[in-house]
């Protein structure tokens, strides 16, 4: 056993959600106990999706472990089927159906479904979530690659290629696409697919179709194009395109296969993140010590951008996804570093304890670090927050990808001018290290406040001491304001104003329990 | 009423440890479960940042399947782990899950092993917040009967006392503990106590009341003790809170002019807060689909005080005698539906067009994707909501999402 409060994956079948929500006409039928439909929520409220995912759950209860629990799972994907009309499904088990051993798969191919029920070994028990959607989209690849399919001879036709490993949850992977889509485009590659993203079973068997394919992100999409390249010969980019130097070697590559002059991609004038650096504003970022932790692709993508664009010094690297630890192995000797390999959050927390760095990236768990130990921290990794599904267009790769990491990641610091006044006047006591950067006044103070102790109910409280009295002069009778204190902080000033006001307005001079609770009423909408 | 069977879009009875870990401020809560149960606790607590947690998953991994005495003492190992990580817990709830049910994993036989040897610096429980034999809510109901056969005896002729069951936020709960002072019953216990080591005590002489619909397996185990049940509306709104105050002052000889004294002042704010909303909600039509077991009560609610129109109300489960007075105020016409079949329940939705739709957050947003309005039924558990105080920040819950769909203009 395993103890962990966070986790940086879900289980293996939400792996096989990411990809099934990716994909249209594709169901995904998962035999599962009632609570686990809680993962509908990572993608209608993480990611804002405004459909629901398409998983049918068959959410058995105990009483049904007794009885056919086999039966309610073909009943389940009857159901589905006939509702949802989808053009493949795939059917699987969560962790707790794994233990009954139903096999869903078997389940599914005797029921002599009129369309593809592909099925899904994903150990629960051993595996993660990012290797869930590897295997689920292997899966679905080898199921529906039609393997007559193949590309025609180049001769008077544009270079075709797939684009591989977009899914749902993924971090950034909606406007990566785009960049990628622009620098084919300028390329004058033509895209067979984008899978599982937007793909459809039907489109996923023309996979063939393609000269190559390009490896978005490894973590979800190396294992079918390792099978593609044995099946079907087509050779894959692996360059990750994160960052200015990763993206030249990207454009360099896929011109290579394409047959295409890399020039115009090469040269597009939205490339400003070099000159930012280069500016003399970015000086104080030399040498600034940098923790960078997430998954590898990720991870070993940043340690390069800040040792080689951004000139920082990468303190510490490390990734939580075991399967891709060769990466990071590399990244870190490059970095003088050693790399660090776990998916324990306790062991990344005294790693960024003890490395002292300036500056934090890593995911949504290295954001609570962050902020308990006071760093500057920006996201360059899942699992991430709602935050990070953001509106606007903000990728990772290409050149615009690399004007939004360098934005990203230097907000979070004290700004160049600004960190040398901190420094001259650190007596100063309006403008003290604790305040925090000027531009950075909706985030909390550093201020370190003690956990709050249990409140005895009122009625075990004796009167106050002096100590604890109100100031001297107070409108606020002791008891009035240690009911205000019970109110959560962010909401608390606009209480003690609306509720002095009110006093004001009534004519009453002492603040008691009664006043708060009417004005609150007076307040109310 | 209609029962239903199918897919049920709700969460298990773990998602309780995010407001029980709140309340009981010196217990923690080990779930031994899978990945998924991790997952799950982070997405619904992973907003909230805290220097060290008092939740956590001991989670199984394939050697643990392997053998029963393994996963025993692999089970010690953590706890050894953890209490040495965490000297400052008292209690600890060993929480079972789908997984550790299916193998039938002994947590009650861990939680006694262990609690032989850490007694008395911690009191080691045990409950089950499993999706196969819990619903959301039902996880408070599970840990709090858990509680109850280690509240101390009272004496066989103590005075007789109120016991207040079901976890409220602190500031309702001191609004309530006010209240009863003030109509004279000095003597009140809660369950959960704030400190989970200083449990109230339980005998004949007890008589408790219900804050919460869900707390059927509770309400049985104080039962057994030989505590018994005020019956009473639940305290939302005006007259649910007046109703359940009275109920238990009724019980306690407190006269009809004492009771109409104490009550009238929160009554009158209440229904003075309220009367501003009502123009907003008065005719709307509403559907609940099954989350929590608060449906019931808060329909009578918004029906009664601010003159809703009940379309479907859906709960996970219906305790027909905790319910009944509520229910004695549904409509002939309402629709009352218990269990869930998912698509089905959609289809009516889509059928009926209400005006607003409760229901969870994985329907929320495809729901208003569809041009329905709605309001998240989480919050509903995690925001101050019983009391004559909180009356109107209820109705509020509702009005908000209308008034916010009639304010947009994008």
């Amino acid at each position: 056993m395993q103890l962990a409060v966070w986790t940086y994956e879900g289980p293996p079948h939400v792996g096989a959600m990411r990809v099934a929500t990716a994909m249209k006409g594709l169901h995904y039928v998962l035999h599962a106990p009632q609570g686990d439909t809680y993962a509908d929520l990572l993608f209608t409220m993480i990611e804002r999706r405004g459909q629901r995912p398409p998983v049918t759950y068959t959410t058995f209860e105990a009483r049904d472990l007794g009885k056919d629990t086999a039966q309610i799972f073909q009943d389940a994907a009857r159901e589905a089927v006939t509702r949802f009309n989808p053009q493949a499904i795939i059917v699987g088990a969560s962790c707790t159906a794994e233990l009954i051993q139903d096999d869903p798969g078997g389940l599914a191919e005797a029921m002599g479904l009129s369309i593809p029920a592909i099925p899904l070994e994903l150990p629960s028990y051993q595996r993660k979530e990012h290797w869930g959607a590897a295997e689920t989209f292997y899966q679905i690849v080898r199921h529906l690659a039609d393997k007559s399919v193949v590309r025609e001879p180049r001769e008077g036709r544009k270079a075709r290629a797939n684009i591989l490993g977009p899914t749902a949850l993924g971090f950034r992977h909606r406007d990566d696409l785009v960049e990628i889509r622009r620098i084919l485009d300028t390329l004058g590659v033509e895209v067979n697919l984008v899978a599982p993203l937007g793909a459809s079973p039907a489109e996923i068997a023309r996979i063939g179709a393609a000269d190559f394919n390009i490896v978005l992100y490894p973590e979800i999409a190396d294992e079918a194009s390792r099978w593609l390249e044995k099946n079907f010969a087509q050779p894959a980019v692996r360059t990750v395109p994160i960052g200015v130097g990763a993206t030249r070697a990207f454009i360099a590559e896929v011109a290579e296969l394409a047959g295409a002059d890399p020039t115009p991609a090469l040269g597009d004038t939205s490339s400003r993140m070099p000159w930012w650096s280069r500016s003399v504003d970015s000086t104080y970022l030399t040498g600034k010590r940098v923790f960078i932790f997430g998954d590898a692709t990720h991870a070993a993508a940043a340690a390069r951008i800040a040792r080689e664009e951004l000139g920082f010094e990468v303190c510490g690297l490390g990734c939580y996804n075991r399967e891709f630890a060769r990466v990071i192995r590399a990244e870190a000797a490059a970095c003088g570093v050693e790399p660090l390999i776990t998916d324990d959050h306790l062991v990344v927390e005294d790693a960024i304890a003890a490395a002292c760095p300036e500056l934090v990236l890593g995911t949504q768990m290295e954001r609570h670090i962050a902020k308990r130990l006071g760093l500057p921290c920006a996201v360059i990794s899942a699992p991430v927050h709602v935050q990070d599904f953001p509106a606007r267009h903000s990728p990772q790769m290409g050149f615009e990808g690399a004007n939004v990491i360098f934005d990203t990641w230097v907000h979070p610091l004290v700004m160049g001018l600004e960190e040398h006044l901190l420094t001259m006047f650190r007596e100063d006591f309006e403008f003290a290290d604790e305040h925090g950067a000027s531009h950075l006044a909706a985030h909390s103070p550093k201020a370190v406040r003690a956990p709050a102790l249990s409140e005895a109910p009122v009625a075990d409280i004796p009167a106050p001491a002096a100590a604890t009295a109100p100031a001297e002069g107070s409108l606020w009778t002791p008891e009035a304001e240690r009911e205000l204190k019970k109110i959560p902080f962010f909401v608390r000033g606009k209480a003690r104003r609306n509720t002095e006001v009110y006093a004001a307005a009534e004519g009453i001079a002492r603040i008691e329990l009664e006043t708060l609770y009417d004005a609150k009423a007076h307040y109310a909408r | 009423m209609l029962r239903e069977r199918g897919q049920r879009e709700v969460f298990c009875g773990l998602t309780g440890i995010i407001w029980l870990h709140r309340k009981m401020q010196d217990a923690f809560f080990l779930v031994v479960g899978s990945r998924t149960c991790a997952h799950l606790l982070q997405s619904a607590a992973g907003v909230m940042i805290f220097a060290e947690p008092r939740f956590a998953t001991a989670i199984m991994e394939e050697r643990d399947l392997a053998g029963m005495a393994d996963a025993q003492e692999e089970l010690d190992r953590v706890v050894t782990r953890l209490l040495e990580r965490r000297p400052d817990i008292k209690t600890l709830f060993l929480v079972g899950s789908c997984p550790s049910e299916v193998i039938k994993l002994d947590l009650a036989k861990a939680a006694q092993r262990l609690g032989a040897q850490y007694m008395p610096r911690v009191r080691i429980l045990n409950y089950t917040g499993s999706g196969i034999e819990t619903t959301f809510t039902q996880g408070e109901d599970t840990c709090l009967a858990a509680l109850v056969p280690v509240m101390p005896q009272a004496e066989p002729n103590a005075d007789k006392q109120l016991l207040i069951v079901g976890s409220l936020p602190d500031i309702v709960e001191d609004q309530f503990l006010r209240l009863f002072a003030e109509l004279g019953i000095q003597n009140v216990g809660v369950l959960p106590a704030r400190n989970s080591r200083d449990l109230p005590s339980l005998g004949a002489n007890t008589r408790y009341i219900l804050a919460q619909p869900f707390l059927a397996e509770t309400a049985m185990a104080l039962e057994d003790r030989g505590a018994k049940r005020i019956d009473a509306m639940f305290p939302f709104g005006a007259e649910g809170t007046s109703d359940w105050l009275a109920a238990a002052a009724r019980e306690f000889g407190v006269d009809e002019a004492t009771i109409e004294r104490v009550l009238a002042p929160g009554r009158e704010r209440a229904n003075k807060a309220l009367g501003k909303l009502r123009g907003e909600l008065a005719g709307k039509r509403i559907s609940f689909l099954p989350d929590s077991q608060l449906e019931v009560p808060l329909a009578r609610f918004l029906q009664n005080e601010l003159g809703m129109e009940l379309v479907e109300v859906g709960t996970p489960y219906l305790h027909r005698a905790h319910m009944a007075r509520e229910l004695a105020h549904f409509a002939d016409d309402v629709r009352l539906s218990e269990g869930q079949h998912v698509e089905r329940q959609l289809d009516r939705v889509r059928a009926d067009k209400p005006d607003i739709t409760v229901c969870g957050l994985g329907l929320a947003n495809p729901l208003e994707g569809e041009g329905f309005t709605t309001k998240w039924a989480i919050e509903l558990v995690f925001s101050p909501i019983h009391g004559f105080d909180q009356a109107a920040d209820l109705a509020e819950l509702f009005a908000r999402p209308l008034r916010r769909r009639d304010r947009l203009e994008v």
